[in-house]
Formats: structure tokens, sequence, C-alpha cells
């Protein structure tokens, strides 16, 4: 079959590799019809995330069909439509049982802190993913969902990972009627969180970013106030002025270990590795919210130590909430926004790549070119 | 209260989700107190372990299932298994794997021209993609590419050749 072929740090290709195979009774085999690159794969693209093997298949968001199920397997069969979460979780373990399903301690032997993630190196449990023919599935009655009659892959693809997440930041920042919520990036995620803080309530949101066509699809999308950081002269105090000189209620950092606009952080950060990523969206978030205010952290970092002024999260009263989406738990609610059209997902997608193009896809992805906000992956096997 | 008193009707679904028992818990966890009893779960049945899986000593085991990508092997592999030795609350750990990363990617490349492939650096890293949305800028990075080479050869070069190519350029 054809896959995604991790070659180092800002390398990849299109490589032949075997079928996976039904490895526990419990596993599916799914034939990809759409994959996502995530903004999240790029920080194994640059080479940021330990333990990231060359020769591994990237890829934690995908949907398909299924093609051969394990001996275990009841809820699923063979021609079923499928969502796949991008957790991989046991539905047994004490986490799973109280709806974690990011946090599974049946998944990812590598780590404690994570569970399994498709695609997402050894360090979320060495699977191959979903940016490939065929994946196999591990606990196939536990995530998988079908998708339900008249929604098609364009927005189920986006149910795996980029609703739940974005929604799971708003709902995370525990949104009261009339709250200010700040998001600070403006990519897929960042634009979602926007979205749904409306769901919660928010009496007004900003979205921040640097890239002034993500900032123009944010305002559309989402509805929100749209402003680029690099027109400030400092983001706190721009956030502090227009709350009145309170701060945000709410703060999402919606981009993780990438974040530009402080050199520091760029340098030790993104450069020399010397922490887990840039946290210059967390430094923001923390500062800018108002005291007692809560910061929701959906951005993704490296497993290290990161720079950020926790003196001011104890001097200032704040809440810090954060995981991985647990998207099984998030999935009804919002297949039901989905078929209701309050959220639409696949209104983000900007490209559609044929998988043998992965390469371009992700330079096109990383280096944010041809106003690039969400790029789809179609591999051959989808015209089956 | 000021913003509560606004109109929303052009946000579909504006506060349909809104909760005030919204806490700092609730809802992300449902509360069972399940790891109060410790790992007392039935554990799913053990995919058979077919090849080297290392895993964290802040657990006792081999989760029921694994990932199979590209066991540990080579001199990265190595590093990895000494990576291993430690917790995950240690640089030890994730030091070494950083770099047996990078051992990897040049592991990678001996693969590829073992098995008589050369690898197309210019497709791997999509500069195709440059190509077709930013040509300046892909032109600019290959002229500050071949400006570095070219000063790295001029330094490896002896002073006596140095001043034989300065010679040949000055006299065209």
């Amino acid at each position: 079959m054809l896959a995604m072929n991790y070659r180092g740090p800002k390398r990849v290709r299109i490589d032949q590799k075997p079928i996976p195979e039904i490895l526990h009774p419990e596993d599916a085999i799914v034939r990809v019809v759409r994959s996502c690159i995530c903004g999240s794969d790029l920080h194994l693209y640059n080479g940021n995330v330990p333990d990231t093997r060359v020769g591994s298949t990237f890829g934690h968001e995908f949907v398909g069909i299924v093609e051969e199920i394990g001996s275990d397997v009841h809820k699923l069969k063979v021609g079923d439509k499928v969502i796949v979460p991008f957790n991989i979780s046991c539905g047994r373990c004490a986490f799973c049982k109280q709806e974690l399903y990011g946090n599974c301690h049946e998944s990812n032997s590598q780590a404690t802190a994570v569970g399994g993630i498709f695609g997402y190196s050894h360090t979320a449990g060495g699977y191959n993913g979903g940016q490939a023919e065929y994946v196999r599935v591990p606990y196939a009655d536990v995530g998988p969902t079908i998708i339900p009659e008249g929604m098609d892959w364009d927005d189920a693809v986006l149910l795996t990972d980029v609703v739940p997440t974005g929604y799971q930041a708003a709902e995370m920042a525990g949104i009261q009627k009339g709250d200010t919520v700040v998001i600070f990036g403006a990519g897929p995620i960042g634009i979602m969180a926007a979205r749904c803080s409306w769901l919660f309530g928010a009496g007004r949101v900003i979205i921040i970013d640097k890239e002034d066509y993500r900032l123009e699809f944010a305002r559309n999308y989402s509805q929100c106030e749209a402003y680029n950081f690099m027109d400030m002269e400092d983001p706190v105090v721009f956030v502090k002025k227009t709350t009145d000189w309170m701060g945000a209620d709410v703060c999402i950092d919606a981009v993780g270990a990438e974040a530009a606009g402080n050199v520091l952080q760029t340098i030790t950060g993104r450069k020399l590795l010397l922490q887990a990523g840039s946290a210059t969206a967390l430094h923001w978030a923390i500062n800018s919210v108002k005291k007692g205010g809560i910061v929701s952290i959906v951005g993704v970092y490296g497993p290290t130590d990161n720079l950020v002024p926790i003196g001011n999260v104890v001097n200032k009263g704040l809440t810090i909430r954060a995981n991985q989406a647990s998207v099984k738990r998030l999935l009804p609610r919002l297949i039901d926004h989905v078929q209701n059209g309050i959220i639409k997902p696949k209104q983000l997608i900007t490209h559609r790549v044929p998988l043998e193009e992965v390469a371009d896809a992700y330079r096109m992805f990383s280096e944010k070119l041809d106003n690039c906000i969400k790029p789809v992956l179609i591999p051959p096997t989808a015209h089956a | 209260m000021e913003e509560q008193a606004k109109d929303y009707s052009h946000i579909n679904g504006w506060g349909i989700d809104a909760d005030p028992k919204n806490d700092p818990t609730y809802p992300m966890k449902h509360r069972t107190n399940e790891e109060h009893k410790g790992y007392s779960w039935e554990r799913p049945p053990q995919q058979p372990i077919t090849m080297e899986v290392l895993h964290s000593i802040e657990r006792p085991n081999v989760t029921a299932v694994y990932g199979t990508a590209m066991p540990p092997s080579g001199l990265s592999g190595m590093i990895r298994r000494f990576a291993f030795k430690h917790s995950e609350n240690s640089y030890l750990h994730w030091l070494p794997l950083l770099v047996a990363d990078r051992v990897n990617v040049v592991e990678g490349l001996i693969e590829d021209v073992a098995e008589g492939k050369v690898p197309n650096i210019f497709s791997e890293k999509g500069y195709s993609a440059d190509w077709d949305h930013n040509r300046s800028g892909l032109a600019v990075r290959a002229a500050v590419g071949a400006a570095v080479v070219g000063a790295v050869v001029l330094m490896c070069a002896g002073e006596k050749n140095r001043k034989r190519w300065f010679n040949q350029l000055m006299d065209r």
C-alpha cells in the first residue's frame, strides 16, 4: 500500500509499505478515505517530538471503511464507514471509565502521560497513522464511530480531532454567559475554539495570530474579532486595554510548541530544542487573563519543560485546564451539532491533495503557502 | 452584565451548550474514583509480543496493545534502550531519544543508499510546493544556499588556490 514515510526533520515521502494485519482480537483494518495533516503533525515533521523514528507513518485524523475485523469485534462490521478518534482507548482502564479517553492506560507503553495516538511517534505508542491507504485500528469496538447517514467524508474527518479539540478548548475554559474569550492561534483548532466559544454563551470572542489570511478566515467563519499581534507593541497590553484593563475572563492556547512572537522562546524552544517547544502563546495567555480567570490549553507541547510565568499563575489565582480532547466522549454532541448545521467543519478545508503529494502538502501547510488552513489527503483507495 | 444584554441572534447556536455547573473538574471527568482501586481493572487480552517493545519504567508492563512501527534497531536503537532505563521524569530519558532520532536520520540515508535508492531531497522536502506558490522565496533560499556552499568551499581551499581563483575572477 502507499503510505507516508518520515525520513527526518522536514523530509517525508510516499513509499510502498505492507498492508497492516490484525494483531489483536479487538483490532480492525480500516481503508482510509480521507486523512488530514494536523498542526500538531508539524511538531513531528520538524523533529521536535522525542522518539520520532525514521520510517514511521504519521496521521491521527482519518476516516474510512472497515475492511477486516478481529475475532472479538462486535460493534463494527466489514463495510462500515467510520470516524476514527485520534485517541486509542481501551474503554476498560480507570481513566477510560472516567471518560478520559485521551489518557488510556492500555494503549501507550512508551509514556504514561498520554494514551496512544495514531501516527504520533513512539512517545504516543508507536502506531502507524492514517496518512496511508490502510490503518490498523486497535480496540475497534471502543473508539470508531459509524458515520451517520448523510454526513459526508469531509465533515466526518474533521470530527476525528479538529472539532472535538476546538470544542473541548472552549468547554475546559468554563465559559459563562457574557465572558470575554481570547484565543491565541488562528489555525484550524483556534478557529474552531472561537466558533465553539459562542455555543457556551461567550459575550465576546477575540482571536490573535500573525497571519492575516487566517485572521480574515477566522473573522468570517467564527464571527469573532481577529487581530494581528505583529501590529501590536505587546499583545498582553492590547488584551488588557480592550477589556477595560481587567484582562480576559478566559484565554485559550491553541498554538502549542510552534508559536512565534518571542525571539527568546523561538530560539530556545524551536531552534535549539532547549525547551519543549516555544511557549509564547501560553505565556501570553497566562498574562492576558484576568485574576481568578481560566487558561485552557490545547496547544501541543513536548514532554520536557517550558518557560512559562508560573509565578503569575499563583499570584493571579488562575485555573489552568488542559488535556488532549476526549473525542469519544464528545462525538455524540458534536455529530448533532454538525447534523443541525450549527458547526460546519468542512468549510475549514482549503486544500485537497492526493496522498502521493504528501511531501508538498506538508511543505505547503508548514510554510503557510497558498493561504493554507487545512489540507486533506486523499489516497487512491478512496475511490475504490 | 452589559455583554449579556447584547443580541447574538446572528450567531447560530449561541449559548446552546452553556452550563453554569461547568466548574474546574466538570464535565472533563466523569468521576467514578476508579483510580482509587489502583491497577485493578480487567485488562484486555495481551497483543502477542513479537518484537522488542520498549516501555516506560513508570509502568510495570507493556500495554495490552502496542504500535508495531519501526522497532528499535542499530545505533539509534541502542541509544533508545539506554533512554528507556530512565524515567519520563529524567532528562536522561528525553535527551538521548532526541539524539537517537538524529542518528536515525543518518541510518535512514545509509539504508536508502544500501537499497540502491538515492533520496530525492528536493522532493522529500516538498520544494515543488514552493515552486508552485512561493517561487521568489525558493530563489532566495537557493541563492543563500549557494552562497553558503561557495563560502565553505572557498574557506576549505588552501591559501594558494584561493589566491589563484581570485586572480582568475579578476582577470575576467
